[in-house]
């Protein structure tokens, strides 16, 4: 059949079963928008093309499929970069289509003529340009394949428009065929694998580090299967997050940076760490040359280049993580592990008195409180999405996930504004699902535009604004370690409410711990979406806290009375 | 810690062999990868090989051998890369070759042609007051000459950098298996 280059676009993303498309039309890719009409794939029609990236990568992680975005050239495709970097440095699988100016312009510096696939070469997973309408049936299945195979990620894909414009005899392709380079399925050697068993069985004080190669993987079952078998304990990363229930006993909670305390003392105390598909990021290890320094180490990693990255391993095993698991449990034996586990709690008890739930409720309005209820109100069904800051981490601390891809966040990039617009993607990805996106009012205003897309698009998403009026992790920042100097985190928000009224949605107020179930069951009875602008208490402060760069252990704790925390030193060192 | 009785942690040039899909911007991709992970390029060289399609370069990098395996695994992540050897502890030919302009008049003349015969380098070009002088061979063999030719005035130089080839006849590019998966040796005792 004969198809435009545009057409072969559209019939591309219905081949692969695309049910909808975040993007901003523009010159370069009008013949694409105007073949669109012709196809069943639904467009959503956002404000900025950053928050087209952050809606394709919200729609990829909570459904594990590939999101797409779609720009026109220039400044439209420089709009996605944050998205982009974003997507990449979390793995997650989009893939953007840009257009790009007539192929006998490129090079001109032509009207609105930017070298994307130049700016995106180091940010995404691959990138193509096309100038031939040959190539684009073949070129787009290809960019599929790769950003969904392997360690996923994001592929660029630009088009020019003569190509989008010229007509060729079509042929849908079955599967990419031609990509000799490409190895998304690497394995292990076997000594590998023997060695990591044994070193599993000679270890009296493991510890697994889960992370987000759990869930991409699909290592949910076997990850809980591996642990009760060996009764090794379990930490996750941020992003790993939901990849073991959180009330599973061997669950200890998350690791780092803000993590729990017993877990980094237990990381710190190990003679063993398994991690499993996590990166040992640096929020996540503190000080590498005091990191874990007694324990051996086996990693596996679906990405051989993670291997030895930023920590020196005993055993790297390249391969899946399910199949990898697969293999290696059957081979172990049975283990207890009780003295260690038993020294865990005796850190995690110790802990807990500090902990901002034991506090006595003063009326203020803390946001840990705030998160905590609301999983306490919607029973932890919702998928949360955070925006990036102070609110992010006590979401990871307050908000108990059970489920796997129930809490999308930016980790890797830390990007203020991903919050609003990934929550209107995961809401395409899950359309049964309660959608929250838990945000600060600095990240918000970041991308707020995308309130409108929320309103003409008539979708339903909750927006719990953590307002602190300040950039408050900044701010955190400049209490600890630079004296209090608050250098250009205060700051003035519009007034929500009427914010919400302006897009014809509905806005509430919570001023106090008392009014918090009203408004929360308030919004989840709203048709429409809702923002709850949560006024909280401005000068509080995430804890525990690894400073950047300092050993693991050596934590910023929670002063132990909440009130002295504006004047109080701050406890550091650890136990 | 010592692999095959070497410290990985010494640092030294690596020599890779790497086959590359020739398609437009496959080179800028290599160069990037190295900007962008901070690993130091000594010299890259590239060329076509006797496969349509498939160009071959030679990249050496100053680095020890934890961050060599790095530098194995990051090439073969992008997706135009065929095949990666490093080749640095295998029996390898290589070469440089360098074409050196230097000052040389009929009263000295003879005498720089004297020192390229002790190189074994060729003059391919004479002019009355200048000499176009030829030389393969190692790094450290060319950077002799150089010195010895200094005093007579080096006028411009030109190198390709690095090639290397293994010895033997296991010849990767034959190999049925060219595409093959390769996992980098992840145990680090
Ligand atoms: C303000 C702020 C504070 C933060 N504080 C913390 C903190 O305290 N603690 C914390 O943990 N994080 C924290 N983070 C997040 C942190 O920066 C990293 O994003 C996070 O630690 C990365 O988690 P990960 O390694 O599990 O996931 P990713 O970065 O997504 O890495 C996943 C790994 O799994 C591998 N993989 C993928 N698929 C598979 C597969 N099929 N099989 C095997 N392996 C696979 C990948 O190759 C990769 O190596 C913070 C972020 C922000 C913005
Ligand atoms: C795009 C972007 N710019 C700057 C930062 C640096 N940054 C990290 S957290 C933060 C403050 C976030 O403030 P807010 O959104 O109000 O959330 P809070 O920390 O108060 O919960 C800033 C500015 C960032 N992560 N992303």
């Amino acid at each position: 059949m004969e198809r435009k280059g545009a057409q072969i676009v559209w019939e591309v993303l219905t081949q692969e079963g695309v049910e909808v498309v975040f993007g901003y039309p523009g010159g370069a890719i009008l013949p694409t928008y105007d073949a669109m009409l012709d196809y069943p794939v639904r467009h959503v029609l956002v404000r900025h093309e950053q928050g087209a990236a952050h809606m394709a990568d919200g729609y990829a992680r909570a459904s594990g499929r590939v999101g797409v975005a779609m720009a026109t050239s220039g400044p439209g495709a420089t709009n996605l970069v944050t998205g982009i970097a974003t997507a990449m440095m979390d793995s997650s699988p989009i893939v953007c289509i840009t257009g790009q100016v007539p192929s006998t312009a490129i090079g001109s510096d032509a009207f609105q003529e930017t070298d994307v696939t130049g700016v995106t070469l180091p940010i995404t997973k691959h990138n193509y340009l096309v100038t031939d309408v040959e190539e684009i049936g073949p070129t787009m299945r290809e960019a599929f394949y790769v950003a969904r195979s392997g360690r996923p990620g994001p592929v660029l894909v630009d088009i020019s428009k003569d190509a989008q414009i010229a007509s060729i005899e079509y042929v849908p392709a079955d599967a990419p065929e031609r990509l000799p380079g490409y190895r998304p399925d690497l394995r292990a050697l076997p000594e590998e694998y023997e060695h990591a068993l044994e070193l599993i069985e000679e270890a009296e004080r493991p510890i697994i580090l889960a992370g987000h190669g759990v869930m991409m993987s699909g290592a949910m079952q076997i990850l809980i299967d591996f642990a009760e078998k060996t009764q090794i304990p379990v930490t996750t990363t941020l992003l790993g997050l939901g990849g073991i229930p959180a009330s599973h006993p061997l669950n200890q909670g998350m690791m780092g940076m803000h993590g729990e305390s017993w877990v980094n003392h237990a990381i710190q105390e190990a003679d063993l760490l398994l991690a499993f598909g996590m990166r040992f990021d640096d929020r996540v290890t503190g000080n590498l040359k005091t990191y874990a320094v007694n324990a051996k180490k086996i990693h596996i990693d679906i990405d051989p280049t993670e291997i030895d990255k930023n920590v020196r391993v005993d055993v790297g095993i390249v391969g899946d993580l399910r199949e990898t698991l697969e293999i290696l449990l059957p081979q172990l034996t049975q283990k207890e592990h009780t003295a260690w586990l038993e020294h865990i709690d005796e850190l995690r008890g110790d802990s807990a008195v500090r902990d901002i739930q034991s506090l006595p409720d003063t009326g203020a309005l803390y946001a840990a409180h705030v998160i905590n209820d609301i999983w306490r109100i919607t029973e932890g069904k919702p998928i949360i999405v955070t925006d990036v800051g102070q609110h992010q981490m006590w979401e990871a601390q307050y908000f108990k996930h059970e489920k796997p891809f129930t809490l999308i966040t930016s980790g890797g990039l830390g990007t203020m504004g991903f919050g609003l617009p990934a929550a209107i993607g995961v809401r395409f990805a899950k359309p049964e699902d309660e959608v929250w996106a838990i945000v600060g009012d600095g990240g918000f205003q970041m991308t707020q535009a995308e309130l409108s897309t929320c309103a003409q698009e008539g979708i339903k998403i909750n927006v719990a604004i953590i307002n602190n009026g300040f950039l408050g992790m900044v701010r955190q920042w400049q209490e600890f370690f630079y004296g209090r100097r608050y250098a250009a985190t205060p700051m003035l928000s519009p007034d929500f409410v009427k914010l919400a009224d302006a897009h014809g949605l509905l806005g509430l107020r919570v001023e106090e711990r008392g009014q918090v179930e009203d408004a929360v069951r308030r919004a989840q009875q709203e048709p429409g979406t809702v923002i709850i602008d949560f006024r909280v208490v401005q000068e509080d402060s995430v804890y525990p806290m690894v400073p950047a760069g300092a050993d693991l252990d050596a934590m910023i704790r929670r002063p132990s009375s909440i009130v002295e925390t504006a004047e109080d030193e701050l406890v550091g060192g650890g136990r | 810690m010592t692999d095959n009785g070497r410290n990985p942690l010494r640092e030294g040039i690596h020599t890779f062999v790497v086959y590359v899909e020739d398609k437009p911007g496959v080179l800028n991709r290599v160069a990037s990868l190295f900007r962008r992970r901070a690993f130091n390029i000594e010299s890259l060289a590239v060329g076509p090989t006797d496969r349509p399609g498939i160009s071959r370069m030679t990249i050496a990098v100053k680095t020890d051998d934890v961050v060599a395996r790095r530098v194995e695994a990051n090439l073969y992540k992008l997706v135009n890369v065929l095949r990666v050897e490093n080749v640095t502890h295998l029996p390898t030919v290589m070469r440089d070759l360098a074409l050196i302009k230097v000052k040389a008049d009929s009263s000295t003349r003879a005498q720089v042609l004297q020192m390229c015969d002790v190189f074994r380098a060729r003059a391919v070009d004479v002019t009355p007051d200048s000499l176009i002088v030829e030389i393969t061979g190692t790094e450290e063999k060319i950077e002799s000459l150089c010195e010895v030719l200094r005093p007579f005035g080096i006028l411009e130089m030109v190198r390709t950098g690095r090639v290397a080839m293994t010895r033997g006849s296991d010849v990767p590019s034959t190999n049925p298996e060219f595409v093959a998966a390769r996992v980098p040796n992840g145990s680090a005792s």
